[in-house]
């Protein structure tokens, strides 16, 4: 993944204080390293292997942002609803304004997540557990029933969008998978860049200190509610723009988007990989599409028990996630 | 020397759970400066008092009053801004994360613009950190996760955290307790030492009567709810209602 190296500096040996603009330098530096890797690396691949890995920078960004908010303790089981939302965003602008810019569609996924998550920030951050992630569940059911029933948005069934436009250029048909996987690839980039800034930040280290002692926070000055609000807030960017992201890959957009199994696996994919790298994310998310792949292809209908006992296994031996392989000693 | 401004003024300040009363009438005054220790058995209500001041607790009566501004109704993160800190009883760290860690984020919190993309361990916050940790000699424990850490390491570094932010009032809830007594003298004497550096008003509630004749400035003494004796250290410990109800004492009546 593009992303894989975003979490090198916590990787490396803690120096006496650290020059920090150095360290963001060097992230930076090995964040473009792989996505030029990457972006030759699917060139070359077949067609196939480049949509999968399409779907899993995509997916993996959903993932990423419940990967913030299980940093501040809390797991939304409902982020098929912004996942949607940039879904719908994108295809609607695409098929009714005619705004067809394969970058400026993600952006507009995310941001309408972001406007429609933001009223819902205030109410969800004063939750916790079992509560938060039902109330995200019950959301994004609230949006599927909606989605199902509005004939305008093409009820159960969805609708299809065209090609999408880069720059005003039309994709070629032999190289448009593979434009769009280098887009994918280049969000995914430079939010999983941006994901590690903000792990990093007097923000992110606040969340880790939510997660274990919201009362201690609160005595120290910081406030518990605004950084739950914000994690949910950015988690729905990041579920927007890779609503968006799919769906312009996958030419197709339903309400299956927002539905409970949809949000589930994005869940799944966030505890494979733990909370303290950004890389994993990624990396989960390509292993679930690799075993759907390869399970859907050998064992028709099985891939879900396929994916289960990977979990149990990941659980089981490496129970803060992949990402703890390469993170180990560190709990940030 | 101490100031005569009055840092924390309480005037009538009660509080009630069901039929218990935890705190009824208190009315004090510490100036600023002052080393003020809260003794009394245990349900006297010197932690319930602790509890209202920092604004855990909301008092059901009565005004609670720092440095002249009025903070009963205020939540704790208001009043921690207004420079009230504490420590706890059963130190409330970050096990997971190291002791150094445990200092950012202290310092993070204190921060008023938290950032997004301003590194927790950036150069002023790493120099703040480690010159708190050096003055509790916590320096060696630097790199280690706080799970794996003894009881008096940790109350040692509760309480530096708690100073990261520079209170004007420092709260520290029983420092020693949980620390064998060989270790009390020695760990109380870090602490005093690291605070000796700020000009800020210490409350401590100590059950030691040791500790509290050495260090403390002012002897406040709770019993069901209510202040029984206050003053300097050798008059509050030697009136009949401290040996009586504090100490345990065989007083006649």
């Amino acid at each position: 993944m593009a992303a894989i190296l975003a979490s090198l500096p916590a990787q490396l040996p803690r120096k006496p204080p650290a020059a920090a603009i150095t360290t963001h330098r060097r992230t930076v530096l090995a964040g473009l390293v792989v996505l030029v890797l990457l972006a030759v690396a699917g060139f070359f691949a077949p067609k196939w292997l480049t949509f999968l890995v399409t779907m899993a920078a995509a997916n993996g960004l959903v993932s990423l942002g419940i990967v913030g908010l299980m940093r501040g303790g809390v797991v939304p089981f409902g982020q098929g609803m912004v996942f949607a939302i940039g879904g719908y965003t994108a295809a609607l602008l695409f098929n009714k304004l005619g705004f067809t810019d394969a970058l400026g569609l993600p952006l507009a996924g995310g941001l309408a997540a972001v406007l429609i998550a933001a009223p819902f920030a205030p109410l969800l951050s004063r939750y916790r557990g079992i509560f938060f992630a039902m109330l995200t569940l019950a959301l994004s059911m609230v949006t599927y029933g909606l989605l199902m029933k509005l004939e305008v948005l093409g009820g159960s069934d969805g609708f299809n969008l065209g090609r999408p436009t880069l720059f005003g250029n039309k994709l070629p048909d032999a190289r448009v998978g593979y434009i769009l996987y280098l887009v994918t690839l280049f969000v995914a980039t430079v939010i999983g860049l941006l994901a590690r800034v903000y792990f990093d930040s007097t923000r992110g280290l606040v969340t880790l200190a939510v997660r274990e002692n919201e009362l201690r926070v609160e005595y120290l000055g910081g406030s518990v509610r605004q950084a739950m609000a914000i994690n949910f807030v950015l988690a729905a960017f990041c579920g927007g723009l890779g609503g968006a992201l799919v769906v312009m890959s996958l030419g197709h957009i339903e309400p299956n988007f927002s539905f409970w199994t949809t949000s589930g696996e994005f869940v799944f994919v966030a505890i494979l990989a733990g909370w303290q790298s950004v890389a994993a994310v990624f990396v989960a998310s390509t292993v679930l599409e690799v075993v759907r792949s390869f399970s859907s292809a050998y064992f028709p209908n099985t891939w879900q028990l396929a994916l289960g006992l990977f979990l149990l296994f990941v659980i089981r031996f490496l129970p803060r996630g992949i990402g703890s392989l390469w993170m180990k000693g560190d709990a940030r | 020397m101490t100031s005569m401004t009055p840092m924390l003024e309480a005037h009538g300040v009660g509080k009630r759970f069901g039929a218990v009363v935890a705190a009824a009438d208190i009315s004090i005054s510490i100036a600023s400066g002052e080393r003020v220790s809260l003794i009394g058995s245990n349900g006297a209500g010197k932690t319930t008092f602790v509890n209202m001041i920092t604004g855990y607790l909301k008092p059901d009566e009565g005004r609670i009053v720092l440095d002249g501004r009025d903070i009963t109704p205020l939540h704790p993160r208001a009043i921690t801004r207004l420079g009230v800190a504490r420590s706890f009883q059963i130190p409330q760290l970050y096990g997971d994360l190291t002791v150094l860690d445990n200092m950012l984020v202290a310092n993070a919190c204190h921060d008023q613009a938290l950032s997004f993309w301003q590194p927790a361990r950036r150069r002023s916050a790493l120099d703040r950190a480690d010159a708190l940790l050096e003055r509790f000699r916590l320096a060696e424990h630097r790199a280690r996760r706080v799970a794996e850490l003894p009881g008096g390491v940790r109350k040692l570094l509760d309480i530096a955290m708690a100073l990261t932010a520079a209170p004007k009032l420092l709260l520290l809830d029983e420092p020693t307790s949980g620390v064998s007594a060989e270790e009390k003298f020695p760990m109380m004497e870090t602490i005093m030492s690291a605070l000796g550096h700020e000009a800020m008003t210490v409350v401590f509630v100590e059950h030691d009567m040791d500790i509290v004749e050495r260090y403390a400035s002012r002897v406040v003494a709770f019993y069901s709810g209510r202040i029984i004796a206050d003053g300097a250290p050798n008059e509050a410990l030697a009136s009949d209602d401290v040996r009586r109800y504090v100490t345990g004492e065989l007083v006649p009546e």
